[in-house]
């Protein structure tokens, strides 16, 4: 095997795990990938631990709806509440308002209050598995603890304190004071350059956060190709850096062709959708229907050092505001049919009992 | 390792002593955001600098960083850093290549210019090499759509592009394998890219995600397309293969639908 008489062998002592434990927010997965989190507890579990550094992440709008605000809220909270410098582009004319949006932590009084009563529902369902929920909440509580550092339930109605908004980390800019990208394309790369990959592994890592790329009030209308060039030359930069880009565009707004080629540039694809407000088939059909507030798909997730491909048990997710105040991710459950035969109920009790599972630990 | 031929490999005809293509073959990898077709180009490169060829591959990466290959590769069992030291294997770096200016025509046209000249150069190389009469070469590129962005959207540059290196494959037996992204050509009307290069392709491999959907076993579907392959009774017919895949970190498994219990 080549791989033994190699210089540089594969099994090597991993020195960066060690260090990584003292920098709080980022995490170690495999293929000597380090994972940041995307400020939503539940996507960092299905993505397989969250955003990998050096990724772009790219959300496709729904043009009638903000719900990818969501994601890029919880997504700046969490990188503030780790004190990781941010940049943050919107077409808005001030964009530093946007940040008094920011939902703040939820206290690990509510968060607990707020966790454990979605599992006793579960358990009530699927009695007759609690012995073999035992060990896996313990488990997963045990997690949590450890985890805590590095991401957050966010309360979507408690703005973020001052505090944490007044450091020199933040900068704000706004998509119309640049006529032309390339000059954006300089602030980002004087930004990133402060997180250049060296050989000491991440000490610190930065998040770019870039709204609606695309909208008509940038006045990139038409510079396709510019763009796209941007976007190439933003992934490599972000790909040689301790950094986490996230676009948000709407791709309607997009030559289907062009829409296509943005979403190839990205590492991690992500889509929102809407609920239609009174959408009767759709509430027979999904359980829990009335806390939704709309639909993720994640098309692609980034495969960064490796081939394989993460094979999702499932690509959309209903995303629920919890209390009003928490967004959490679930699979879709099927509503049960009134007057089904026995089996048919024993296969959806064994449904909600699985997507309860991969709701506690992916 | 084992060194047999695979489903995949002799659905791609490869040759069965030197496990390479045979030389000045085009081959066309399309695939689509759901399904990355990068893993075939991955098995190519172990293909093609299997240590019972003397291969060379010169990969032109638009997409990912050395560092990325490197690390698929070493999991293939194919170490690219001793294979980049014994110039078996150039990697030409565009990952770097930083934003064009204003001016754009100029420094466009430069650039794809700039990547043949590079190319060129290495190939002189190897050609006076004292063992270069039985190495097969092959130049790769991944992706072709973000050379377009590269080059700013002038398609008929990279066009131009293709065809030189389509005369190097003539000249000095050289095979080219390119990647390309089919979705983006759907909408469009016309003489486009992807059209022009599945002409120019002697095999065509498109990847697709399942048509049933998700799942773990089988991650998607191979179609191999092989123009002009000679019958025993001297009949010229493509031939197509179907197939399904499952990529795995070592190996990329195929087989034929269905018969996998």
């Amino acid at each position: 095997m080549a791989t033994i008489k190699s210089k540089t062998s594969s099994f090597s002592r991993n020195l960066m795990g060690v260090q990584l434990a003292q920098t709080p927010g980022l995490k170690q997965g495999l293929n000597g990938v380090t994972f940041i989190s995307s400020g939503i507890p539940n996507l960092d579990n299905i993505l397989g631990g969250g955003f990998p550094l050096g990724s772009l992440i790219m959300v496709m709008e729904d043009a009638e709806a903000p719900h990818h605000l969501l994601l890029l809220r919880n997504f700046m909270s969490q990188g503030l509440v780790h004190e990781q410098p941010l940049l943050y582009a919107s077409p808005a004319t001030d964009p530093r308002a946007f940040l008094g949006t920011l939902p703040s932590p939820l206290s690990t009084k509510d968060d607990k209050a707020l966790d454990r009563e979605p599992e006793q529902k579960g358990l009530r369902i699927a009695w007759q598995y609690k012995k073999y929920f035992g060990d896996n909440q313990q488990c997963s509580e045990g997690h949590r603890e450890n985890r805590q550092e590095y991401s957050n339930d966010f309360d979507l109605r408690k703005p973020l304190e001052r505090r944490s908004l007044s450091g020199g980390h933040i900068d704000c800019v706004s998509l119309k004071d640049y006529p032309k990208i390339t000059a954006f394309h300089d602030r980002c790369s004087s930004f990133l350059a402060k997180f250049a990959r060296n050989d000491a592994g991440p000490r610190c890592a930065g998040r770019i956060a870039i709204q609606s790329l695309c909208a008509p009030q940038c006045g990139y209308a038409e510079m396709e190709w510019d763009m796209i060039s941007f976007i190439r030359c933003l992934k490599s930069m972000v790909r040689s850096s301790n950094a986490v880009a996230l676009i948000t565009f709407p791709p309607s707004l997009l030559s289907p062709s062009f829409a296509k080629r943005w979403q190839h540039m990205a590492d991690t694809l992500l889509s929102v959708r809407a609920i239609p407000d009174e959408d009767k088939e759709l509430a027979k059909l999904l359980t829990g229907y009335q806390d939704m507030v709309g639909f993720l798909h994640v098309h692609k997730v980034a495969q960064i050092n490796t081939q394989v491909p993460v094979i999702l048990e499932a690509s959309t997710f209903s995303m629920k505001l919890q209390k009003r105040r928490s967004l959490v991710l679930e699979r879709l459950n099927q509503a049960p049919v009134d007057g089904s035969s026995g089996t048919s109920y024993a296969k959806s009790a064994g449904c909600s009992g699985s997507s309860k599972a991969a709701s506690i630990d992916f | 390792m084992d060194h047999s031929l695979n489903v995949l490999d002799e659905a791609l005809r490869l040759d069965n002593a030197t496990m390479s293509f045979c030389p000045g073959q085009v081959v066309l990898i399309e695939d689509c955001v759901e399904t990355s077709g990068a893993f075939v180009l991955h098995h190519m490169i172990k293909r093609a600098l299997s240590p019972n060829s003397s291969g060379v591959v010169l990969f032109v990466a638009f997409a990912q960083p050395f560092s990325h290959y490197e690390r698929i590769l070493r999991k293939l069992s194919c170490n690219l850093v001793t294979y980049r030291e014994n110039g078996r294997f150039f990697l030409f770096d565009m990952l770097k290549l930083d934003y064009p200016d204003g001016d754009v025509g100029n420094t466009v046209h430069d650039r794809v210019f700039d990547l043949y000249g590079k190319i060129q150069k290495a190939l002189e190389v190897i050609s006076v090499s004292p063992d270069y009469n039985k190495s097969c070469i092959t130049i790769m590129i991944d992706d072709l759509s973000l050379m377009e962005v590269a080059a700013n959207g002038a398609s008929n540059n990279v066009l131009d592009f293709l065809h030189y290196c389509h005369t190097l494959t003539s000249e000095l037996g050289c095979s080219l394998v390119v990647l390309n992204h089919e979705d983006i050509y759907s909408d469009l009307m016309g003489p486009t890219l992807i059209l022009q290069m599945e002409y120019l392709a002697d095999v065509v491999i498109k990847v697709e995600p399942l048509a049933t959907g998700l799942a773990t076993d089988v991650h998607g579907q191979l179609t191999v397309i092989n123009k002009g392959v000679i019958d025993e009774p001297g009949i010229l017919r493509t031939r197509v293969r179907n197939l399904h895949f499952k990529v795995k970190e070592n190996s990329v498994e195929c087989f034929y639908p269905g018969s996998r219990s």
